[in-house]
């Protein structure tokens, strides 16, 4: 944890300069009121620019430091190797340098400890030792040099708060990077580990093929099969039909009764519970399909005579559909009460009925909203986890029948994922493959259903 | 002038025409009134029917939780045997040892306490009761939850001095007790299925029968860690203690991030490509599928930076990432809403650009951004499947004191609790897990509502 103290002592040192900048800045503007000269900054500007001085260059040095050591210290470890126990293969220089990292930071190993291997784990600590003292006197020089320049540096024409504020946009603009930094770290991250996982089986296997079962074999073995997506796709697919078939129905003419029908008192009350529905965490769903929902189907079906299993498709299907609900009634509530009065006003003119005027003017006007909507809801179906982990019984068979039980997408990406963690391996490495055509399918609809929903807002605006 | 001659059958004719227009309007009519009922009442029963599910949900789990925070417990007379409990007085700091003595001694004193046996103890307070306990010492030792045993070397240890006294103590029957009291199980199945013996089952009757076992609010569901030996006190601590960290992460990563971007992005963005790139992605953003989240901590967090698993410390990195999103468009929308002649007013008075958005703008953007913010946090606190794809769904039995060691967090717990093989006990604390987080998301919500109301300005 030494790395936290460093940046603790950073930040007390910053927190110093600010003081010490603010202390010369007032003497500096003291001297100089009478003269005519007039300070062009406030002190508290003078002060943060010595502290930004002090604070940032030392930081951009830790960062860079510690982003290359690791690097540089395994290559300098290997580069001393005696070459007759080099290993010869990239994944065997791995293992090495994992045992003298081990080694070096004492913990214990498997099997006994090689001489060779003992000394490269001392050159390593002691490596990482220097490093480490050089790093900091590279940084507390640096943070006293800028001290010193900085507090001198202070004078009544400096522009000091165009210099923090220019720092503040940087800083904003920064911040507003993590978007897209996030965004292109799942595309990278996912691409990356799938195309690995491609190297093991090939696409068309993976896409096209009609059998999902995953053997555990060792890495390296050929033949991999049973790595065929379509199965899970389909049971995506099937729960997600299912929750829209549930969830449009009921949501469309909540939203439609609640924005056309219902007096203020009950919109202002019904409104908001429908709309906690969406608050509850989705593994309380699941919980919920799990312990009521599934049995009663399961009841239910018997009484009937159909045979339905307790976690079956339509259980998560239907629960999910509970689930998006308030997506659905929420979305297509904002659109309706978009749609112009006067368009209403016309038909009733014109002797319609209130539900006429709804079924024939106000819902084609606001078709492509509500559609966006259900796209929208759509992509929160597929993407969904804990109502499927608990309630989708997690069988990856083809099967067109929804009392059975089903797998997705998301159920098998936290099934290869948890447990032991071996990225090393196609079971686990599917995960990442699945996942980037889960984040494909759910960004295509996301786009259609954003791109749909603001040209309908842009008409009526 | 053939209209004003008209026929007396024209007449008729047209007279007839208009009654049978009316009768088919009136007849079309009341098919249409009978639609309209129709279609209002479509709408009704889908109101009804959303409110019969958020009521479903609610009774459902009220119903099945509630009565888990009330737990078998007996009520025993517990004799702190010093025949029993044979240890050496309790280590003093002397004023001329070192630190590190000190703790060797302690240390030594806690391994020889360690050896006593407290189900000993147990025992003997059990045959005052059951005056048979001590030859069926497994049936007997069936009543109490194992956990008991360290409860009571707790005690001990704190304060040694009550060797020999004896205290009225309430010790936690063991889970299948509490299932068998609560009639969770059949009490109809043959011996072989029945997790207590015969003998067991009709101490428990008869001790309930005398108000020695009683169903008494209980507080191991908070007080303690999680326990896979000792079911009946396996609590919420540590998972409770694994949310919070994560909860303050995303409140001091996600929520700053967020409201500069938003800030960047409404006051200062110049509009053009990039800007609209960055405000598309931060819309998909929003909706790209939580567990997608969890894949990207798994390969950039784990995986290349080699992050401990399961650390609350990745979790929050993960959850803050997931919420930037809402936070930012929470921002955004309330920036929007601050009327321009607050800037302008501002500007005209000789204050720069960043001064006027960050003393004039964003003290009055306050309450709304504490709204988002506290949306995004019950938003992260109720959030599972990126957690178990950076290992949080491993059993943990403490409770986390850094956010570098492995912990849970409450909706894994929850995941975890469902699974467990005792359904018949599990179904019930599961169900109170789930009456706690809730209480915690409604409590937040509220929050964030009584802040949007009490702070709410309408320009």
């Amino acid at each position: 944890m030494s790395n936290m103290l460093l940046i603790t002592l950073l930040l007390g040192l910053m927190a110093i300069a600010y003081q010490l900048g603010l202390v010369r800045s007032k003497g500096v503007a003291a001297t100089t009121s009478g003269t005519g000269v007039k300070m062009h900054s406030r002190p508290t500007y003078h002060a943060m620019l010595v502290a930004l001085w002090v604070g940032v260059p030392a930081a951009l040095i830790f960062a860079v430091w510690s982003l290359f050591q690791p690097g540089i210290i395994e290559s300098m470890v290997l580069a001393q190797l005696p070459p007759e126990m080099m290993p010869a293969t990239e994944n065997d220089v791995r293992i090495l340098l994992r045992r003298i990292h081990n080694l070096s930071g004492g913990f214990g190993l498997i099997e006994e400890a090689a001489a060779y291997e003992l000394n490269a784990a001392r050159y390593m600590a002691e490596l990482r030792s220097i490093s480490q003292m050089l790093m900091i006197a590279l940084m507390a020089s640096v943070a006293a040099t800028a001290l010193v320049w900085t507090r001198k540096r202070i004078h009544p024409l400096l522009r000091a708060r165009n210099q923090v504020e220019q720092a503040v946009r940087v800083l904003l603009v920064a911040c507003s990077a993590v978007a897209i930094l996030t965004t292109i770290g799942i595309v990278l991250s996912m691409i990356g580990e799938a195309m690995r996982f491609f190297s093991f089986v090939s696409p068309m296997d993976f896409f096209f093929g009609t059998t999902w079962n995953p053997r555990f074999s060792t890495v390296g073995t050929d033949g991999q099969t049973g790595f065929g997506m379509l199965p899970l796709l389909w049971g995506t697919m099937m729960i997600a039909l299912i929750a829209l078939a549930v969830a449009v129905p009921v949501g469309l003419m909540a939203a439609i009764f609640l924005s056309e029908y219902a007096s203020d008192r009950v919109r202002a009350v019904a409104k908001p519970i429908i709309e906690v529905l969406a608050g509850i965490p989705t593994i309380v769903y699941g919980f919920f399909a799990l312990i009521t929902v599934g049995p009663f189907l399961a009841n239910f079906g018997a009484s009937l005579g159909l045979e339905i299993r307790a976690t079956s498709a339509i259980t998560a299907g239907l629960v999910m559909g509970i689930m998006i609900i308030p997506f659905i009634s929420s979305l297509s509530d904002d659109i309706i009460t978009q749609v112009p009065k006067s368009l209403r006003d016309g038909s009733l003119g014109l002797g319609a009925t209130k539900s006429e005027t709804i079924r024939k003017v106000v819902l084609p006007a606001a078709l492509p909203g509500i559609v966006g909507a259900i796209l929208l809801a759509a992509s929160r179906a597929i993407g969904e986890t804990m109502i499927v982990v608990l309630a989708a019984g997690n069988s990856p068979v083809l099967t067109a029948n929804p009392f059975e039980a089903v797998s997705t997408m998301t159920v098998t990406i936290v099934n290869q994922l948890t447990g032991d963690l071996d990225f090393a391996s196609p079971q686990s490495l599917v995960a990442f493959a699945l996942g980037l055509t889960l984040f494909v399918i759910t960004l295509l609809l996301n786009v259609v259903a954003l791109v749909i929903v603001r040209k309908y807002r842009e008409q009526y605006e | 002038m053939k209209t004003t001659n008209m026929m007396p059958e024209d007449q008729l004719d047209l007279a007839q025409k208009r009654d049978r227009m009316q009768q088919r309007v009136k007849a079309s009519l009341k098919r249409r009134h009978a639609q309209e009922k129709r279609f209002k009442g479509m709408g009704m029963a889908a109101v009804v029917t959303a409110l019969a599910f958020v009521t479903l949900l609610f009774f459902t789990i009220l119903s099945k939780g509630l009565p888990a925070f009330w737990q078998a417990t007996l009520t025993l007379q517990v004799y702190f045997d010093p025949e029993v409990i044979r240890i050496d007085p309790k280590p003093e700091k002397r004023s001329d040892e070192s630190e590190g003595a000190f703790q060797q001694r302690y240390l030594a004193w806690q391994t020889q306490l360690g050896f006593v046996n407290f189900n000993r103890i147990i025992l003997d307070s059990l045959a005052r009761e059951i005056p048979e306990a001590p030859e069926y010492q497994r049936d007997a030792l069936r009543l109490v939850t194992s956990g008991e045993r360290f409860a009571l070397r707790g005690l001990v240890e704190k304060d040694p001095s009550i060797i020999g006294q004896t205290l009225t103590l309430d010790l936690l029957a063991d889970a299948n007790v509490d299932v068998w009291m609560k009639g969770n199980i059949d009490r109809n199945l043959p011996d072989a299925q029945q997790q207590l013996s015969a003998r067991t089952r009709a101490w428990v009757d008869e001790l309930q029968a005398r108000g020695v076992i009683k169903s008494k609010f209980s507080t191991a569901l908070f007080m303690n860690p999680d326990s896979r030996s000792s079911l009946a006190s396996a609590g919420l601590a540590g998972a409770f203690m694994g949310s919070l960290m994560m909860m303050l992460i995303v409140m001091f990563l996600a929520v700053p991030v967020g409201v500069a971007s938003a800030i960047y992005l409404e006051e200062f963005a110049p509009k053009n490509k990039l800007t609209d790139l960055i405000e598309v992605n931060i819309n998909n953003l929003a909706a790209v599928p939580s567990i997608v989240f969890g894949l990207l901590g798994a390969s950039v967090f784990i995986l290349w930076f080699k992050m401990p698993l399961s650390a609350p410390l990745v979790g929050g990195l993960v959850l803050s990432l997931m919420t930037l999103p809402t936070v930012i468009i929470a921002t955004r929308s309330t920036l929007k809403a601050i009327p321009p002649s607050i800037r302008q007013a501002a500007l005209g008075i000789g204050a720069s650009k960043v001064q006027s958005v960050f003393h004039h703008v964003l003290p009055l953007a306050i309450p709304g951004i504490l709204t988002g913010a506290i949306l995004g946090v019950a938003q992260a606190l109720g959030e599972t499947a990126p957690l178990l794809l950076i290992g949080m769904s491993s059993f943990v039995a403490s409770v986390p004191a850094t956010p570098f060691e492995q912990s849970t967090a409450l909706p894994v717990q929850i995941y975890l609790w469902q699974g467990n093989e005792l359904r018949n006990f599990f179904e019930a604390r599961t169900s109170a897990a789930i009456i706690v987080l809730l209480a915690l998301m409604i409590t937040l919500n509220a929050l964030a509502i009584w802040l949007r109301k009490k702070f709410e300005t309408r320009w």
